[in-house]
């Protein structure tokens, strides 16, 4: 599809507001519907449509193979790692009420960041799978 | 209503169609359904996941395995008498599971005097997050959370071996053992 001059000008307008809305979807999850899980899907989702668009490589110049296995672990580590910090403040496992000064700030933390790692690791997965099956096809 | 009628209807269609191009399209097309009449009982959160992995994603990666084999269904040479009664009796117990729940919407139904008052009355001032579902996700229900994305990292981690780890390291230099 790299010929379509339609598709390419198409979706070098459309991507970056994909990308935008991913991360509205991420941080107003708070208030609106939507959350880590959603938005790393819709983050994915603007790379796959760049690489079906513009090719594998060309995507994965921007977002290499490595980086995304990489970020498959971290995602969880960034979760589980929120979790110990609420135990070394002295609470419970995943308690982010210590995390600030007090309680509902600590939560609203706490909930960013386990977003944050929900996130980084969701959108890492569907775009190394997607790498793997497309890679396969060469 | 209207819903329900057009999601049967892509079922048959993914059923009766033998080219495996419109079969995804078809499955792409069932996931938008289900997507509305998601947002119709108004779960918006559950629709969103539903419109991007189901409709989005997997479309995408059924496209892309699509690529890798032919797409024309080949004819079946099992009978299709056990597929069948699995089905059927698989339906047949969730039927049977739902007449004991109780009717749709009911004030009174367990799931809405156990723990829902609480979080739906305390979330703003525990957490200063008004959409309910995020804070009970991410803060009243973390560590299942937590299990739902180690889950999505193993199943990354185990695509990524099966499907890569043949190409990499062929027969010849394995390391002996």
């Amino acid at each position: 599809m790299k010929h379509d001059v339609i598709l390419r000008v198409g979706a070098k307008f459309l991507l970056p507001f994909i990308l935008l809305f991913a991360l509205y979807v991420q941080f107003h999850g708070d208030f609106g519907p939507g959350g880590g899980f959603q938005a790393g899907v819709i983050a994915a989702a603007t790379v796959i449509v760049y690489a079906l668009i513009f090719g594998l490589d060309a995507a994965q110049r921007v977002v290499p193979l490595a980086v995304t296995e990489r970020m498959i672990p971290l995602g969880v580590l960034v979760y589980a790692g929120t979790g110990v910090a609420g135990l070394l403040a002295g609470s419970d496992y995943l308690d982010y009420s210590v995390l600030m000064h007090d309680g509902p700030h600590g939560q609203e933390l706490g909930i960013f960041l386990i977003e944050a790692g929900v996130f980084v690791t969701v959108s890492a997965t569907m775009l190394a799978v997607f790498y793997a099956f497309a890679g396969r096809g060469r | 209503m209207v819903l329900l009628v057009l999601m049967v209807a892509a079922t048959v269609g993914v059923l009766r169609l033998r080219n495996l191009f419109g079969v995804v399209v078809m499955g792409g097309i069932y996931s938008f359904l289900m997507a509305t009449v998601l947002v119709v009982l108004d779960a918006v959160d559950v629709a969103m996941t539903e419109a991007s992995v189901g409709a989005g994603v997997s479309t995408v990666l059924l496209l892309a395995s699509l690529h890798l084999t032919k797409t024309e269904e080949t004819a079946s040479r099992h009978s299709v008498l056990v597929p069948l009664v699995v089905a059927l009796g698989t339906g047949g117990a969730l039927v049977y599971g739902t007449l004991d729940l109780p009717p749709f919407g009911v004030a009174e139904a367990p799931i809405h005097e156990h723990v829902v008052p609480r979080y739906l009355n305390e979330t703003v001032r525990e957490t200063m997050v008004p959409n309910v579902v995020t804070s009970v996700l991410a803060s009243y229900r973390g560590y299942d959370t937590l299990g739902e994305t180690t889950v999505i990292f193993t199943a990354g981690i185990g695509v990524l071996m099966l499907l890569k780890g043949r190409r990499r390291r062929p027969a010849a230099d394995r390391p002996a053992r």
